[in-house]
């Protein structure tokens, strides 16, 4: 429970420090929620020209990526302390003081920050499923709600889990890779559309390298009561978002084995 | 020439340091393919499977216009020059100011020099990949084509320039927005939204509903992308191709006459951070 009670003192900091700009943090807050409410324009804009594709409306892909974007705003807002590892613990040698507190290095590291700012993709995100309930006339049953939570649940352990290991791949390469960003931002654009849309070897990638189709585009089909075009099988729609934790464990297994093999930068 | 000596050294000196972050040049060449091709799955599927399709360009264009977008990314206006930032914070602004040249000029050769030499790199890979690799691959119906023709290949090189002038313009801009604000950190999550929107690098304007095509033709943001693009597609040619180079030089005058009026005003009211 000392735990949950640090976490939380953490927390409150980070608000405080935070909340000493409040204009600056609303307006960084605003340019996220602006700049992804962007991306449905043009998603929009596809749609009003080309019509129906492939029996997908502006409303399912409102769903996907309504979904996605609240899974990976909860993440973001959890991982900030893996995000920045490389360059602010491994680089400067901060990890060493870390390693030296009675306490896991996950807790300290979740407790480093937490970003008011990622309430913008968190709006935007609740705003698009908002969006494609009109659109598509959803009714959120005690069912479809569940599974949703459940969705955005794996959602956040799998774009937790991505972070975390780019912050273990800093232990060798010493500064934060940003190449995992291509998974991670690039991987809510994917999500953004059935799979269906992209090429076979693409499907693969998104399904069984880095599962973001079995935090979006599995449990959706499932909530919205449709079967798999692509045939993939009913009673697996559901279960999908387990995969995520799959991940997340797997993630933290590597990082285990990072934290082992860590040499200190430090003098 | 001798008044114009100091600012060719200067975008010289500025671009062949910007050149050396090679490794910042191959991660961001990453990341456009993933996005480059991500863009290129989804447009495809929309040509192909869509229920009523009548788009004013083809898929071949629309592929190319992705490409091109991805290639010249770094010319595109994305925030204000970093080491602007850091003199307004600093204090070093005091140093610019003793310069015996004018600051306007100076600030906007260096972001010119900033942006082209961080584009340099990344637009030969991109050609690289999308243009010789593609096709190599087998994967011709991904791949960045050829200019429409010669005319419009020569029409494309000065449209392009113009887009550096542009850019650097507006950059310019919000260099004095971080000048009158001492941070860059609000106008420099503000101003991409529009870039993105507005220029071509979203969806290309084109794919945009007709009825607001005209509108979306005379804004600024316009000519960073999307108009040195349909040149080069040669949708915008003739008479056309010529307005379209008009309207970027429009632009451009306009931002630079704000942005001069501008300066004058900050720096005659300029205190200077730091001890």
């Amino acid at each position: 429970m000392n735990g949950l009670f640090l976490l939380r003192r953490y927390f409150v900091t980070s608000m405080r420090a935070q909340l000493q700009y409040p204009a600056s943090s609303l307006m960084l807050a605003f340019s996220a929620l602006l700049t992804n409410a962007i991306e449905l324009a043009g998603i929009w804009a596809l749609f009003n020209r080309f019509g129906e594709v492939q029996g997908w409306r502006f409303g399912d892909i409102c769903l996907f990526f309504g979904m996605v974007s609240i899974s990976f705003s909860i993440a973001d807002f959890m991982s900030r302390g893996f995000d920045v590892f490389g360059n602010e613990f491994v680089r400067t040698g901060d990890f060493d003081r870390v390693l030296l507190r009675p306490r896991t290095t996950t807790l300290q590291l979740v407790g480093y920050d937490f970003r008011l700012r990622v309430i913008g993709r968190l709006i935007q995100g609740l705003l698009v499923l908002a969006v494609a309930t009109r659109a598509l006339d959803l009714h959120w049953g005690v069912g479809e709600v569940a599974l949703a939570l459940w969705t955005i649940a794996g959602g956040v352990a799998l774009f937790f889990g991505l972070v975390v290991l780019q912050a273990t791949l800093a232990f060798w390469t010493v500064e934060s890779l940003e190449v995992v960003n291509v998974v991670t931002y690039g991987g809510v654009q994917a999500a953004q559309y059935p799979l269906g849309f992209y090429t076979s070897w693409f499907r693969n990638f998104l399904i069984f390298v880095v599962p973001i189709a079995c935090i979006a585009y599995f449990p959706v089909l499932a909530i919205l009561h449709k079967a798999d075009p692509l045939g993939a099988p009913g009673w697996f729609l559901p279960l999908a978002p387990a995969v995520g934790f799959a991940f997340l464990a797997t993630s933290f297994v590597a990082w285990r084995f990072g934290v082992r093999k860590y040499t200190s930068t430090g003098t | 020439m001798n008044i114009l000596r100091p600012y060719l050294a200067a975008f010289a000196a500025r671009f062949k340091t910007m050149l050396q972050y090679r490794a910042a040049a191959v991660a961001g060449f990453t990341t456009q393919c993933w996005w480059g091709g991500l863009k290129v799955m989804v447009y495809t599927a929309f040509y192909r499977h869509s229920v009523h399709a009548h788009a004013p360009m083809t898929l071949a264009q629309v592929i190319t216009y992705t490409w091109l977008g991805q290639a010249l990314l770094a010319l595109q206006p994305w925030g204000g020059d970093p080491e602007v930032a850091a003199a307004v914070r600093t204090g070093a602004v005091s140093y610019d100011r003793l310069r015996p040249v004018d600051t306007y000029t100076w600030w906007f050769i260096r972001a010119a020099a900033w942006m082209s030499a961080r584009a340099l790199p990344r637009a030969a890979l991109m050609f690289a990949a999308a243009a010789v690799l593609l096709p190599l691959a087998g994967l011709d119906a991904w791949s960045w084509r050829a200019p429409a023709d010669a005319t419009q290949a020569g029409l494309f090189v000065l449209s392009l320039a113009l887009m550096i002038l542009l850019g650097a313009a507006f950059t310019m801009l919000i260099n004095l927005c971080i000048t009158a604000t001492l941070t860059d950190r609000g106008i420099n999550t503000l101003a991409p939204a529009f870039v993105i929107l507005l220029s071509g690098n979203l969806i290309p304007l084109g794919l945009f509903p007709d009825w607001i095509q005209p509108a979306l033709i005379a804004q600024p943001f316009a000519g960073m992308l999307d108009i040195p693009t349909r040149i080069y597609l040669g949708t915008l040619s003739g008479g056309a191709a010529w307005a379209g180079l008009a309207l970027q030089v429009f632009w451009t005058l306009t931002f630079v006459m704000l942005g001069r009026k501008g300066i004058a005003g900050v720096m005659s009211r300029l205190e200077v951070q730091g001890g």
